[in-house]
């Protein structure tokens, strides 16, 4: 039962293949057109899905959309009757768009798989309610045979939150909360409010958070009203995302007695304690929620998926405190996994295939996107007019372990690329966490964004339980746990006074790169079965510095998606002051190159 | 058109008969505003819309 999911037309278009329940290919459309959250049809995502596994349209049992457009336009249309007359600003933008295009999604998906390959669909073409899709992508490949499902995100058709239990292949509804009281669109709301943007910064408001304190959180309290049971609703006096085109109003601003911070203007005390107590308040309400889901379900696993679900700092709360014994979170959280689970979902319905159940999860860690061989990545390296050395694996992971120790910053491409926003090793930008100064230097001079986003630790399985509290694996790094109270070492600045975000130099712990200004850290479990590449680097880098963890971040610059090819990777080399690269078993050495190669500005991707 | 029909099929399906005289309005409101604007942009904020 081969079956072709597609996300598409919103944010983070992608393409996943799967076979029964086996998870065969699935990819971003954003990292192929280097357009950061592609919204597009994501037709090079398909194409590549289907020449990875050799498969043609044709081959397929059925191609399922994420979402159901139908469902969500009856949505658009209540919200604006229910709000009439106010809104008319909103409807006439918004719905020129509907009724020229998004009402016509089925018709745009068969053109556009025709063209492909002039395939017609016709009945094959399916459509999922979109938290379906999350609910399957959160279940379905999960290593369990009973879970209990939380889905949380912005909004698909009217659901925002939907709990529901997995038993076999079974997924079943229990309840569901609807537009306009969203967790997501809240989160969404405050991120537009600290002058980030929607549906890419809420990163960043989670990075905040941790400097601040949540003295605000009485003031959101006016504003979502939470139940025991984790139901919750939303004033919607304090928003304008029903009838406007910005998130929250000016009595919210009022509320909270600032008006929304100007991108890129400075971040204060008052921003980081709004992000505290945003953070404070959605783990409150995620706590809740899974506490009902577990009542209601009395299973001992938990599935979570959706945007919110990408919150780790929630997640690691909810793994230390809710009675849940395993939690599995999507690594693809986001839509993009939708394309995924609808998948999932359209398989499974066949009588012939079964749920996945192991002591791994379905997704192969994630590596499920595409990678290159030694000619192809030797043909892109020399007409990029590269200097490079091909080493064997032992010497290359020799090497990159020595640079890395001395402290130089390497740029690492191995085998498939990851699926979902992480980067897990395939496509990562490594340093030495035990530098106090490295995640200044790596978000400035590298990565070319805020000084105040944290890095993540990526640490050898074995080894995580002694760096660590965290007791379970994190092999997609969707948990914060605290640092070890004897890696930590005492802190001269007074958290108390807001010591600015100059505070991230402060020295921690012995891994202060990648410990947060809390001593937590986002910690990514290194596994040998998944992983054998990375895995090795790092045990090799323990042998020489006695320490089994490096820092771990995407491969790529403030606003550009996560690199695909060897060349893109080598183009993000050459623009910003990575030391080294490593693609497959290639070494560059950023003295040795040719400069400039690309002629390009430092800055050739929008701010996100 | 055949997708307007469809849409309409399925309010009916779903028991919306109170969406069928305002979808009829709305869409033909939309429809000028669309021929009036000559291009339509998608608003920036997330998938309300």
């Amino acid at each position: 039962m081969k079956v072709l999911g597609i996300s598409a037309f919103y944010h983070d278009s992608a393409a996943a293949l799967v076979d029964g329940s086996r998870v065969l290919a699935a990819a971003q459309e954003e990292r192929f057109t280097r357009v950061k959250h592609d919204a597009s049809f994501p037709k090079e995502a398909i194409e590549f899905c289907l020449s990875s596994s050799g498969l043609n349209l044709k081959d397929l049992d059925a191609v399922v959309f994420y979402e159901k457009p139908f469902l969500k336009f009856e949505r658009i249309l209540e919200t604006y009757l229910a709000f009439a007359p106010h809104g008319f600003s909103a409807f006439r933008k918004s719905f020129p768009l509907w009724i020229t295009e998004k009402l016509f999604q089925k018709k745009t998906l068969t053109e556009n798989l025709s063209n492909l390959c002039s395939f017609d669909p016709g009945s094959k073409l399916l459509f999922t309610e979109h938290h379906a899709s999350h609910c399957a992508s959160a279940y379905l490949p999960s290593p369990f045979e009973k879970a209990a499902i939380v889905t949380l995100d912005g909004v698909g058709e009217w659901a925002t939150t939907v709990i529901a239990e997995g038993k076999g292949k079974q997924i079943t509804p229990l309840k569901e909360i609807h537009f306009p009281h969203s967790l997501g669109l809240l989160y969404s709301a405050l991120t537009y409010y600290l002058g980030f943007v929607v549906n890419s910064g809420e990163y960043k408001v989670m990075g905040l958070a941790p400097y601040g304190e949540p003295i605000y959180r009485d003031k959101f309290l006016d504003i979502i009203d939470v139940k025991e049971d984790g139901s919750f609703r939303l004033n919607q006096k304090f928003f304008d995302y029903c009838t406007g085109l910005k998130m929250v109003n000016k009595r919210f601003e009022r509320h909270f007695g600032q008006p929304a911070r100007t991108a890129e203007s400075e971040i204060q005390k008052f921003h980081v304690d709004v992000a505290a107590s945003l953070q404070a308040v959605t783990e409150e309400v995620v706590s809740k929620i899974v506490m009902f889901a577990y009542k209601q379900t009395g299973q001992k696993n938990l599935c979570l998926a959706g945007g919110v679900a990408l919150n780790c700092v929630a997640n690691g709360k909810l793994l230390a405190t809710s009675p849940f014994e395993n939690i599995w979170v999507q690594p693809a959280a986001g839509d993009a996994g939708g394309a995924l689970g609808a998948a999932l979902l359209a398989s499974h319905d066949h009588e012939s295939v079964s749920k996945h159940v192991g002591t791994a999860d379905a997704m192969k860690g994630s590596f499920l996107g595409p990678e290159y061989g030694r000619d192809e990545i030797l043909r892109q390296l020399e007409s990029s007019g590269a200097m490079f050395e091909e080493l064997q694996e032992d010497k290359l992971i020799t090497k990159t372990a020595s640079v890395l120790a001395h402290g130089k910053i390497v740029g690492w491409m191995n085998g498939k690329m990851e699926f979902g926003p992480r980067a897990l090793g395939s496509r990562s930008i490594l340093a030495d966490p035990r530098s106090p100064d490295m995640q200044k230097n790596l978000n400035l001079k590298i990565k070319q964004r805020e000084s105040f986003r944290p890095f993540a630790p990526a640490v050898l399985q074995e080894d995580q339980a002694s760096y660590f509290e965290l007791e379970s694996e994190s092999p997609y790094m969707l948990f914060v746990s605290q640092v070890r109270g004897e890696h930590l070492t005492k802190v001269s600045s007074d958290r108390s006074a807001f010591a600015g975000l100059g505070s991230i130099s402060d020295v921690r712990s012995t891994v202060p790169a990648v410990t947060h200004i809390d001593n937590s850290a986002r910690i990514q479990t290194v596994l040998p079965t998944t992983n054998p590449k990375f895995h090795t680097l790092l045990k090799k880098f323990k042998e020489i510095t006695g320490l089994g963890m490096l820092i771990n971040t995407s491969f790529n610059v403030r606003g550009e998606p996560i690199v695909a090819t060897p060349e893109d990777a080598y183009r993000c080399f050459m623009n910003t002051e990575l030391d080294y690269l490593v693609i497959g078993n290639f070494l560059l050495d950023k003295k040795k190159q040719p400069t400039p190669v690309f002629g390009e500005t430092k800055r050739s991707f929008p701010l996100d | 058109m055949s997708t307007i029909l469809e849409f309409l099929a399925f309010l009916w399906k779903r028991k919306k008969y109170w969406l069928f005289p305002v979808s009829i309005v709305l869409l033909l409101i939309g429809g000028i505003l669309a021929f009036a604007q000559g291009s339509v942009l998608a608003p920036f904020i997330y998938t309300l819309f």
